[in-house]
């Protein structure tokens, strides 16, 4: 009976059918960042090879030296970030689940404090404490036996301290996605027959994933920057090469520096943009 | 005064004849002194309701808001915990039984469809067979069946996510949802209280086909009266506290409320209210002079002529109503299809749909369609004046006899119920709940 009814608003309809996945803005953002990443680094090695500079500067600026800052940049960033997401949306179901939902307002008021305490502090206070405990040396010494990860106290206590610094926007992302979810759709999946965990797990997680993955993006922003300071407790990072260039009083040193951190904090915001496209759920 | 077992003698009966052709798959609902107590509220939500549910009926609870008819519903499928007092399904305690298991088997339509976003119509129909562990080819041919019982085209809308249909179609892929399993219960909460009045009123005609063929048993929530008395076989009217005001065939409800109160929320247009009783099919239809798409002009006039029309109505090549022209519109040497939308009603459409679609056009009548939108006739304001006159003798003089009936008998009772029955519901103490 229905299609003489609904023929017309079904044609209605019909441009939303062929919605793309992303908007145009979108669709900008992602293409053109990984353009403008490319067109700053090759500035920054024509710049590095041609202009006339001291000694100091040049074995600062190093190729290997800058490769190996940058390595460790990145390592802390994503090591960071992975910790991030695995306690940060964890913690956040647990939160919106009945049983601990009264704890949220505290549990996100420590996060809150996590971030508003400045990170430079947050990262030399966990060291000056974390390298007196014989505890955690042995646990860094331990993990330092993860391929590719840094064996050394600084790096362990950096990304600590960094997790600390950016769990904040996953976990309150993740409360808020969750919370933000139609309570008729719980219902509906706990009507139809679905446990709480399958309802959590192909319910509300599905929805919920645009708003976290909006909050991991924000945390990898925070981490890449904070990263910078990890170098303060010798954990490297390109913050080595910035702060090189203040204590030399090396202006170029300085600047290429702060450059590098720019471009690999677009590159990774760019990272962070592709995951919230790849994982956002068809339909919604 | 009200009666769970006994049919009174009213229109109901051959309403409820026309489906009994297929067999009853539902299953018989029986809840005893069910209470939901909240923590920190004074008043019970739900306070001792008891009431049996016929299988295969569709029972239509309803109420003012926050009379607790919805959590009586979710109580049936533990959405919501009753307090105490016990709910059978088919003889078994639903709370002897796992709460997701039972859930399983008991059908669920909520408002707008309630589909999960993220999956498409195929997947939101197949989820409770998925969690029964059907095969995927029992699924998929399940899913395309519910699909075609509920009038959506299967190869064009089974990969379709819920937000590329339209609300009506949303909400007929929540009823495949909760028909996917087959359950012998469903349980509906306002399940049509989203969509505009012209699909809504063509939801609640499928659902009666659909119903005819199944012969579920269906507990509706809605705070419509109107759907109430169109859709249902029975109706429960609730006060606070899901305390029954008055449970009976729709019939009865209107032309003998049991009280103020019901009387008040069934409205002092009851006799109107009788609009939503009758079906067009009971009606007589007019046949007008008919036109096929391509038919040479100067025939189809002279025959309406002679017939002394002023309209033609013009079917295409499958005997289906496309428009209805007046005969001056009858331009050019052949009938061409028409250009503007044609508003047809279903035979099953209440009489109260037809005086809505009547006041739409221009004509004073409305084209009537039978099973795959085949046309039967129009059906014309007179009609229904004359049968609304006719309903109006009917009731009066059933009203008339039910009050000397209830002079020759205990004057307690209205109708008598079953003898079991009064015992769970002692009458007096309804009488003080009025």
């Amino acid at each position: 009976m229905s299609d003489t009814a609904e023929g017309a608003a079904t044609a209605t309809e019909a441009p939303t059918r062929q919605r793309r996945r992303m908007s145009t803005e979108q669709a900008i953002e992602i293409f053109a960042i990984p353009v403008i990443v490319a067109v700053g680094f090759a500035l920054y090695a024509w710049w590095r090879n041609t202009a006339s500079l001291d000694s100091v500067e040049l074995s600062s600026l190093e190729w290997a030296a800058v490769w190996l800052a940058l390595g460790e940049h990145v390592k802390l960033t994503l090591v960071s970030a992975v910790i991030v997401v695995f306690v940060g949306v964890p913690l956040g179901i647990m939160l919106t689940r009945p049983r601990f939902r009264a704890a949220a307002p505290a549990v996100v008021g420590i996060a809150n404090a996590g971030q508003a305490a400045p990170a430079i502090g947050l990262i030399v206070l966990l060291f000056i404490w974390l390298s007196g405990q014989g505890w955690f040396l042995s646990f860094s010494t331990a993990t330092g036996k993860i391929p590719f990860l840094p064996d050394t106290v600084g790096f362990s206590v950096a990304v600590i301290a960094l997790s600390l610094y950016a769990i904040l926007p996953v976990l309150r992302n993740t409360i808020t996605g969750l919370q933000g979810i139609d309570p008729t759709l719980v219902e509906a999946g706990r009507g139809v027959g679905m446990s709480n965990f399958a309802v959590l797990r192909r319910v509300e997680l599905p929805l919920a994933i645009p708003v976290i993955m909006a909050g991991i993006r924000t945390a990898l922003v925070l981490l890449v920057g904070t990263a910078a300071l990890a170098t303060f407790i010798n954990a490297g990072g390109l913050g080595g090469i910035l702060t090189a260039g203040i204590t030399l009083y090396r202006y170029p040193v300085m600047v290429a520096g702060a450059v590098l951190v720019a471009l690999l904090a677009l590159l990774i915001e760019w990272l962070g943009r592709v995951l919230e496209l790849i994982a956002k759920p068809k339909g919604i | 005064m009200t009666t769970t077992e006994s049919t009174p003698p009213t229109q109901s009966a051959d309403r409820d004849d026309e489906g009994r052709g297929s067999d009853v798959s539902g299953a018989e609902i029986r809840l005893d002194g069910v209470t939901k107590r909240y923590p920190g509220q004074k008043a019970a939500a739900v306070d001792n309701l008891s009431l049996t549910i016929p299988a295969g009926e569709i029972v239509m609870f309803v109420g003012p808001s926050g009379c607790g008819k919805t959590t009586s519903l979710k109580m049936i499928n533990r959405l919501i915990e009753p307090t105490s007092g016990t709910i059978l399904i088919d003889d078994n305690d639903v709370r002897r039984q796992n709460a997701d298991e039972l859930r399983r088997h008991v059908g669920y339509v909520i408002q707008g469809g309630s589909l999960f976003p993220h999956m498409t119509v195929a997947k939101n129909i197949a989820l409770v067979p998925k969690l029964l562990g059907w095969e995927q080819d029992r699924i998929d041919k399940r899913v395309d069946e519910l699909l075609d019982l509920v009038s959506l085209d299967p190869g064009r809308y089974r990969a379709r996510y819920p937000r590329e249909l339209s609300g009506g179609q949303q909400q007929r892929v929540g009823v495949a949802r909760g028909l996917a399993a087959d359950p012998p219960v469903i349980l509906m909460d306002e399940p049509f209280g989203a969509v505009d009045p012209i699909t809504r009123q063509r939801l609640q005609d499928e659902l009666l086909s659909i119903q005819r063929e199944l012969r579920k048993t269906i507990v509706c929530v809605t705070h419509d009266i109107d759907e109430a008395i169109k859709l249902g076989d029975r109706i429960l009217i609730l006060q606070e506290g899901a305390r029954i005001a008055q449970y009976d065939v729709p019939e009865v409800i209107l032309a003998s409320p049991a009280n103020d109160f019901v009387a008040d929320f069934v409205g002092a247009g009851s006799s109107l209210k009788q609009l939503s009783l009758a079906r067009i099919s009971e009606l007589e239809l007019r046949t007008p002079t008919t036109a096929t798409i391509g038919e040479a002009a100067s025939e189809v006039r002279s025959r309406a002529e002679s017939n002394k029309d002023t309209a033609v109505v013009v079917l295409d090549e499958r005997n289906r109503p496309r428009g209805w022209p007046w005969l001056r519109q009858l331009k050019g040497e052949s009938i061409v299809e028409p250009t503007e939308d044609l508003v047809s009603l279903d035979h099953r459409a209440t009489l109260n749909d037809a005086l809505d679609t009547m006041l739409t056009n221009s004509h004073g009548g409305a084209v009537v369609t039978g099973d795959r939108d085949q046309y039967l006739g129009v059906v014309d304001f007179v009609a229904v004046t004359d049968h609304m006159r006719a309903m109006q003798e009917k009731a009066n003089a059933n009203a008339e006899k039910g009050a000397a009936e209830q002079e020759d008998h205990d004057p307690s009772q209205r109708v008598t119920a079953v003898g079991e029955q009064t015992d769970e519901r002692p009458e007096p103490d309804r009488e003080q709940q009025a």
